[in-house]
């Protein structure tokens, strides 16, 4: 049965901002179901917070609106683009979520919207613990015995029963928020207030734990002809008790017999279908216990997930894309298989390989933070690695999550065994290592399952490695057997370097001179049934290459890894755009990266696709084999981030040709000394600085410099290890516990820019021209790192004047540097003095912000550049405008960027911000008006939006006051109550803004039971909060209101300038219907303005 | 182990590790892409006389047991593939893959490119191969080469009587009987008669050697041929049992050889695949509902017949009932006169999805409709 005739126009909801458990993923499937709709010749409306995605790029759907993802906006675009249906299933929790308040409050009904995709019975018996439950008992399969709770009564009555430990898990939230393992009353109260607390529906599930058992996952698809196939299972190699999110997962299941996986695959298919979902994808989780196989239901998501995306990239089956057409009327039979082209959707990929996905946390970046990992997502990444046997697979995974000691190592065992088995015994970071660790120095598989509850399949391949190892370090003269051997068990040059007190040339060239490299083999779906005609590889140790000859000259894109913080989806962004707009250009675009979740790693995207960790080596093997395979222009390594960019000097060293920004260039930019000079050329400056060796130079220089001064280990990034410190006890304190001061490893001391504006540009150059693609103006000040500031295109408080010096000032690094293509500069304009922070020569985390903002495609200019073409021609050929971008204030758009931070997963750890990124994701709120944007970014970027009245509590410190009092006035105009602590609220007092004193955390509850203000926080009593750090002192009270709010979720603001930011927003709120308006729309009317 | 050497007819060769066995063997060579389920795999009869070389990796993982095997023995000829695992994991193991392949003298390679092989067959089609490990890798090329090219090609070739059962037996129905049925093994799996009798059926399992006499003299409510290996063109006798069968109305149902033999009865020729159906991801779609369901298969063979038109035979009208998507190839015979029906994938799984069980609920219904 053919497409559906009746749907003329379908709303996609997006997934919003990247958060823990909800990441780029979501913009892989998005894009898709884009696609697959427009391509259906179906009118496509997309709504999404979250700027860095490519499906909100204007040409993926007909209007696309930044909006945020609520129920009141979602509806306003309803209103305005009237759509016949809504497809939720693809945009996350968040989608789905969204849909179904939608259809709750009458939304849908009211404008005639039909869901498609799934409907709300379904959702509601997928996503219901309670009903699924029933579903799956059913069927006569087995959930583990739980009771369903609505209050802390309810939950320890359950416990009563159920006994500890107990696993409490709320309803309809994902990546597990709320949730976690309770061993006695005590821990279950806290866990269960906070889960009551996430789910919507004020509901969670107290469980026996099942901890240790395995765990799978299978992702189903079906149509609504009730065909259904299993696309992949997933086996955990972390057992029953880590988030799936967080465990180290392998495709297939490596451990299961047909019979057993049979009768999974029975009551997958059961469960499907009595859920009801019956046009699209599901996922449902399993436990299997070891000793008896007894199975366990764990639970089901009726939509496109994150394991999807994974077991997309791992198996070339293309969920997201195949639910989009079911959902518009397809049956799975009628959908060709895009690799094979001549054989339909409707089977079961088939897998010659071994797909291992490993995700990579932040704990660095959330001191404080529990690191032990249970069952609330914690990582904010992953990478995936292909190979012919899960060796290969695995020891690929781990380079490719570019985090130093990522890779197994195999020295001297200074640890103790006991300690290492106590290290397998739950999970965390560096779990996998701690096996590898403990197996080298002496325990016994039996031993090492014991305490971890590994299975002892792959405890095996792991002492299989270790015992390669051993005959690499054993074996006099290196052979080409041995090394050969090793190379096909995963081992990286550098690995085997290290084994043998080589260097990794050496390494390279003894390996070479064996002959031994690796070959590249198809991701296929048939296990080479079929013949496949997409060039989806992946490397392997063994014998036939299949890559097949090119005749247009290639350009390699280097990806840019595993997400992490300060390296996220803004950078694929860049890179996919590269390759779309080279494609066109008549180039073959071969694309190389190993994050599952993204675009980039569509197998759509490029002319080819090799799914290789980033490392020097496996991205020279890459280049090498399709040298031999035909013409090639060059590498693009500035648009994925820092990962190529480190890598674009060594590539060059080989011989290979850089397009774009120079090897050398990015070393005059980068390099503090040689920085410094270009700036001193050309008269800028930067803050006063100093480099320390040793603790006495560092004091000499900070009394020079001046307090307070910012610290850093040189060479960071992400702000990693920075820190504001305001006098000599401070900075001692710093180099005792952050870095390890020592001549190799210097730190950076500069002048700490009080109260300056921080300012973000971002531009092209040619090697002639500049064209300055934007100035962003960050809301809070400098010493916020520019990732978790919010900031406003165009400014709102520059000058003509100031932008001028801007432009001048970027026109002159640019030249001076040697720019080809993207540069990002940072300044801070402080007592009308412009410092320049630091410049990237490369593409940033603003450019989709940027490039949605002005609507110029920025990342496809700096590839056309790159290739060759000047601005010039680019202004000529329309792909850049004739002027400059939005420089001032005199244009109708305002765009503001609003970041979205992780806190709420990182229970305890400080939420004040500072030069060191935190940030996971970003959200825009785009209007004519300042206060109107910024507003759309906090209610997109907040859940819980602002408030429209009620109780505001404010506390600042001493140098804040003054600026504080005007907006707190206006605040309380608007109908807020106020509260503060006392220095606060005298001032305010003083200035006539009437005021409720409350007690601090420090003073303790009141003789007569007067509670504090993180009692009242923690009670719900407050609406509002405004608190900047107070330099010294004070400290606690300030980390316990900040910890309050954010385990209440209750909007919180740091700095005096949010807080008047906020106070316009909520003039906005309260005084203006805000409207929706489209990107085309916005274009439109930039076009008109003459811009 | 030593080093091994899996050779090909055409001259290919690719160098492993030997494992299982030591020593010489040949056969026809077929890829199989199931991901689970080897140990169903090498106790399949159909698959006497092949090599047969794994898609998937690693295999091995989960050992050797006592209830998964399809009969009492391991029939390939010869097993190839990527990894072998050093560990057995699963609570039902009883003993390693390499053990078993030892004690039953199985020739086996591993550590070569599977996937290279695979592309390889899928290319040039099926053709016939050798193992050679241990002392025997060490003759030169040439020489393993010639030893098997002078070995047999399937076509032509009739081996149902060496798979199949000398004696005949009963499995009892469970429950309450409601029908008997006998079952031609020519090679049949014990999931088949195991799920009949699930259904209330008692099965008598005879030798391939049965006569249309011996056929007469035996009671049932229905008559059913198994899978099997060989050319179906060899199989005059089955053949004419069930021509026999078909003129006496008894219902009938036939999986894999039993449906080609069941074509060939009613008149429709076979022929052989270039490189077959061996996996457990195939979709077939049932012309008459239109469903798809994924299924399993192993077959070189298939029956030439019209896809989308009744075809007149001696009979009566039979049309194809099921065809394969990737490659249109006949899946399945329904006699529109006669109770008789018959699939060319396997709905006893085993290995292999459940799709396709209804299948043998159909075949109750046609006795009930009989009774
Ligand atoms: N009863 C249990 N005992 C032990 N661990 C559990 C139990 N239930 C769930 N888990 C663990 O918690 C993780 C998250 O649970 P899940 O229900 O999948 O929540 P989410 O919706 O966040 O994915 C699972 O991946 C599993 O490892
Ligand atoms: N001298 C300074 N005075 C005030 N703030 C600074 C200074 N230098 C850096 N910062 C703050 O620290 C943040 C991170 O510093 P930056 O040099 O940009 O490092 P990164 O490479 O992590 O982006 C900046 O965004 C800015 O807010
Ligand atoms: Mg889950
Ligand atoms: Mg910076």
């Amino acid at each position: 049965m053919p497409k559906r005739l009746d749907l003329d126009s379908v709303l996609v909801i997006g997934s919003g901002p990247i958060i823990i458990g909800q990441a780029c993923e979501f913009d892989y499937s998005g894009t898709q179901a884009c696609r697959v709709l427009k391509a259906e010749g179906i009118r496509v409306i997309l709504v999404n917070s979250n700027p860095a995605t490519i499906m909100t790029d204007p040409e993926f759907a007909d209007a696309t609106y930044i909006e945020p993802i609520t129920v009141e906006f979602v509806e306003k675009v309803i209103a305005k683009e009237r759509p016949s249906a809504l497809l939720p299933t693809l945009g996350g929790q968040t989608a789905l979520n969204v849909a179904m308040q939608l259809h709750e409050q009458g939304v849908l009904e009211r404008y005639g919207v039909e869901l498609i995709g799934a409907d709300v019975d379904a959702i509601k018996r997928g996503e219901n613990r309670e009903q699924f439950r029933e579903i799956v008992s059913m069927i006569g399969a087995e959930s583990a015995r739980s009771r369903v709770c609505h209050t802390m009564d309810e939950v320890l009555l359950a416990a009563e029963e159920l006994g500890y430990p107990l696993v409490v898990r709320p309803s309809f939230t994902m990546g597990g928020s709320g949730s976690g393992f309770a061993h006695n009353e005590a821990e279950l109260r806290d866990i269960a207030t906070a889960g009551l607390l996430a789910s919507p529906t004020t509901e969670v599930l107290i469980e026996e734990s099942i901890f240790g058992w395995k765990e799978y996952e299978l992702e189903l698809m079906r149509d609504k002809h009730d065909n259904v196939v299993i696309v992949c299972s997933i086996e955990n190699f972390d057992p029953m008790g880590v988030h799936t999110g967080d465990s180290i997962t392998v495709a297939p299941a490596m451990t299961l017999t047909d019979r057993e996986f049979q009768h999974m695959r029975d009551v997958g298919i059961e469960i499907i279908r009595k859920v009801g979902v019956d046009t699209g994808g599901c996922n449902i989780q399993f436990a299997v216990n070891p000793l008896d196989g007894r199975m366990i239901v764990i639970e089901m998501n009726p939509r496109v997930s994150r394991s999807s995306a994974l077991a997309s990239k791992a198996t070339g089956f293309p969920i997201a894309k195949i639910a989009a057409k079911l959902a518009i009327g397809y049956t799975l039979d009628e959908i060709p298989n895009d690799i094979t082209k001549k054989t339909p959707a409707s089977f079961e990929p088939t897998l010659d390989y071994v797909v291992v996905k490993i995700p990579r946390f932040a704990f660095e970046k959330f001191p404080g933070a529990n690191p032990k990992l249970t069952t609330h997502m914690k990582s904010v990444g992953e990478a995936m690695a292909i190979g012919r046997n899960f060796t290969e697979a695995l020891q690929k995974a781990l380079r490719s999550i570019e985090k130093k000691g990522s890779e197994f190592s195999f020295g001297d065992c200074e640890d103790d065994v006991a300690e290492l088995l106590h290290e397998t015994s739950y999970g965390h970071e560096n779990r996998i290592n701690a096996v590898q660790q403990a197996l080298w120095c002496g325990a016994s598989i039996e031993e090492v399952h014991e305490f971890s509850k590994i299975d002892r399949w792959f405890l095996a391949q792991i002492h299989l490695v270790n015992q390669v190892a051993k005959s690499l370090i054993d074996i006099e003269q290196l052979n080409a057997e041995t090394l050969k051997r090793a190379k096909r068990m995963g081992f990286s040059d550098a690995q085997i370097a290290a084994l043998r007190g080589l260097t990794l040339k050496e390494v390279r060239d003894l390996r070479h001179s064996f002959g031994i490299r690796p070959v590249y083999k198809t991701v296929d779906t048939c296990a080479a049934e079929f013949e496949a005609f997409t060039p989806y590889m992946y490397s392997s140790y063994d014998e036939e290459n299949e890559v097949t000859p090119r005749s247009r000259e290639a350009v390699f894109i280097l990806g840019s890894g595993p997400n992490r913080i300060g390296q996220g989806i803004e950078f694929d962004y860049s890179c996919v755009h590269a390759s779309l707009t080279l494609r066109e250009l008549g180039y073959d675009t071969i694309m190389i990266n190993c994050n599952p979740e993204t675009v980039s790693t569509d197998y759509d995207t490029s002319s080819r696709l090799y799914f290789e960790p980033l490392t020097l080596e496996d991205v020279l093997e890459v280049i090498h084999v399709e040298a031999a395979n035909g013409p090639i222009a060059g590498v693009i390594c500035q648009l994925g981030g820092q990962t190529p960019l480190g890598l674009a000097k060594q590539l060059q060293d080989e011989g290979i040709n850089i397009l774009g920004t120079s090897p050398e260039s990015i070393h005059r930019a980068e390099e503090r000394g040689e920085f410094g000079a270009i700036l001193e050329s050309n008269d800028l400056v930067s803050p006063p600085f100093g480099v320390a060796s040793s603790f006495e130079e560092a004091r000499r220089h900070a009394s020079v410099i001046g307090y307070p001064v910012l610290v850093r280990p040189s060479y960071v990034l992400g702000g990693r290890g920075m820190a504001i410190v305001y006098d000599e006890d401070s900075l001692a304190h710093y180099l005792k516990t952050a870095t390890e001061i020592e001549p190799n490893h210097p730190v950076l001391i500069d002048r700490f820019l009080d109260d300056a504006i921080e300012i973000d540009v971002d531009a092209l150059f040619d090697g002639k021209e500049l064209f300055l693609a934007g100035v962003m103006e960050h809301i809070e000040e400098a010493g916020i790192h520019s990732g978790d500031s919010a900031c406003t295109l165009p400014p709102i408080t520059l000058s003509p004047n100031d932008i001028e010096r801007i432009q001048d000032a970027t026109s002159k690094i640019a030249q001076s540097v040697n720019v080809r293509g993207l540069i990002n500069i940072q300044f801070a304009l402080s007592a009308d003095v412009l410092y320049v922070l630091e410049a990237n020569p490369r593409a940033s985390r603003t450019v989709p912000f940027v490039s949605k903002a002005t609507n110029v495609p920025l990342a496809k200019a700096a590839a056309r550049i790159a290739v060759g073409e000047s601005i010039q021609d680019l202004r000529n050929r329309g792909i850049l405008p004739l002027h400059d971008a939005l420089t001032s204030t005199a244009t109708e758009v305002i765009a503001v960027k609003e970041a979205v931070l992780p806190f709420s997963k990182f229970q305890g750890v400080d939420t004040v911000l500072g030069p060191e990124m935190k940030s996971t994701g970003e959200v825009m709120g785009i209007n004519h008006s300042f206060g109107a944007a910024f507003l759309k970014a906090q209610l997109a970027a907040n859940s819980k939006g602002l408030p429209r009245k009620g109780k505001a509590f404010v506390s600042v410190a001493d140098r804040d006051k003054r600026s504080m009092i005007f907006p707190i006035k206006r605040l309380h105009d608007l109908g807020f109550e106020i509260l503060a602590t006392k220095g606060t609220a005298d001032v305010l007092r003083r200035n006539g803004v009437k005021v409720v004193e409350v007690r601090k955390h420090s003073e303790g509850t009141g003789a007569f039971g007067e509670t504090t203000i993180v009692e009242q926080i923690m009670n719900q009593e407050i609406d509002l909060i405004i608190n900047t750090p107070h330099g010294r002192g004070a400290r606690e009270d300030g980390y316990a209101i900040r910890t309050a709010a954010s385990l209440r979720s209750i909007p919180s603001i740091s700095t005096v300038q949010g807080l008047a930011a906020t106070v316009q927003a909520l003039e906005a709120l309260l005084t203006a219907e805000l409207s929706v308006q489209s990107l085309q729309e916005y274009a439109a009317q930039l076009a008109q303005t003459g811009h | 182990m030593a080093k091994a050497l899996l050779v090909f007819e055409d001259g290919r060769v690719f160098e492993g590790q030997g494992f299982g066995y030591e020593g010489v063997t040949t056969g026809e060579a077929v890829f199989q892409t199931g991901m689970s389920g080897y140990q169903e795999t090498l106790t399949d009869p159909s698959y006497h006389r092949q090599i047969v070389v794994m898609t998937a990796p690693h295999i091995g993982n989960t050992g050797m047991n006592t209830t998964d095997e399809e009969s009492h023995q391991i029939w390939v000829a010869g097993f190839v593939v990527r990894e072998n695992s050093p560990v057995v994991s699963n609570w039902r193991a009883e003993r390693s893959l390499d053990e078993e392949l030892q004690r039953q003298e199985i020739v086996s390679i591993s550590e070569v490119d599977t996937r290279a092989i695979t592309r390889h067959l899928r290319d040039k089609g099926a053709m016939r191969a050798g193992i050679f490990s241990g002392e025997a890798a060490n003759e030169p090329i040439a020489k393993l080469v010639e030893r098997v090219q002078n070995t047999e090609t399937m076509q032509g070739l009739d081996l149902s009587d060496e798979v199949s059962t000398r004696e005949r037996y009963v499995i009892p129905a469970v429950g309450v009987k409601r029908f008997k049925v006998v079952a031609l093994d020519l090679g049949i799996k014990s999931m088949t008669p195991e799920l009949l009798s699930q259904r209330g059926i008692e099965v008598e399992v005879v030798p391939s050697t049965l006569s249309p006499t011996e056929f007469d003299a035996l009671e049932m409510d229905g008559f059913f041929v198994s899978n099997g290996p060989g050319d179906p063109a060899t199989a005059v006798q089955a053949i004419e049992l069930v021509r026999h069968a078909l003129s006496q109305r008894i219902p009938f149902f036939g999986i894999c050889f039993g449906n080609q033999i069941l074509g060939r009865a009613l008149g429709f020729e076979t022929y052989k695949l270039k490189f077959g159906h061996r996996g457990i991801n195939q979709p077939v779609k049932d012309l008459q509902t239109n469903k798809v369901e994924i299924t399993s298969h192993n077959h070189g063979f298939a029956v030439q017949a019209p896809l989308h038109e009744i075809s007149e035979t001696q009979f009566g009208r039979v049309r194809v009932s099921h065809v394969c998507l990737n490659d249109d190839v006949v899946e399945g015979l329904e006699c529109l006169d006669r109770p008789a029906f018959s699939v060319q994938y396997h709905p006893e799984a085993a290995a292999g999805p459940h799709d396709s069980a209804y299948l043998f609920d159909r075949f109750l219904q046609l006795m009930e409709n009989n009774a």
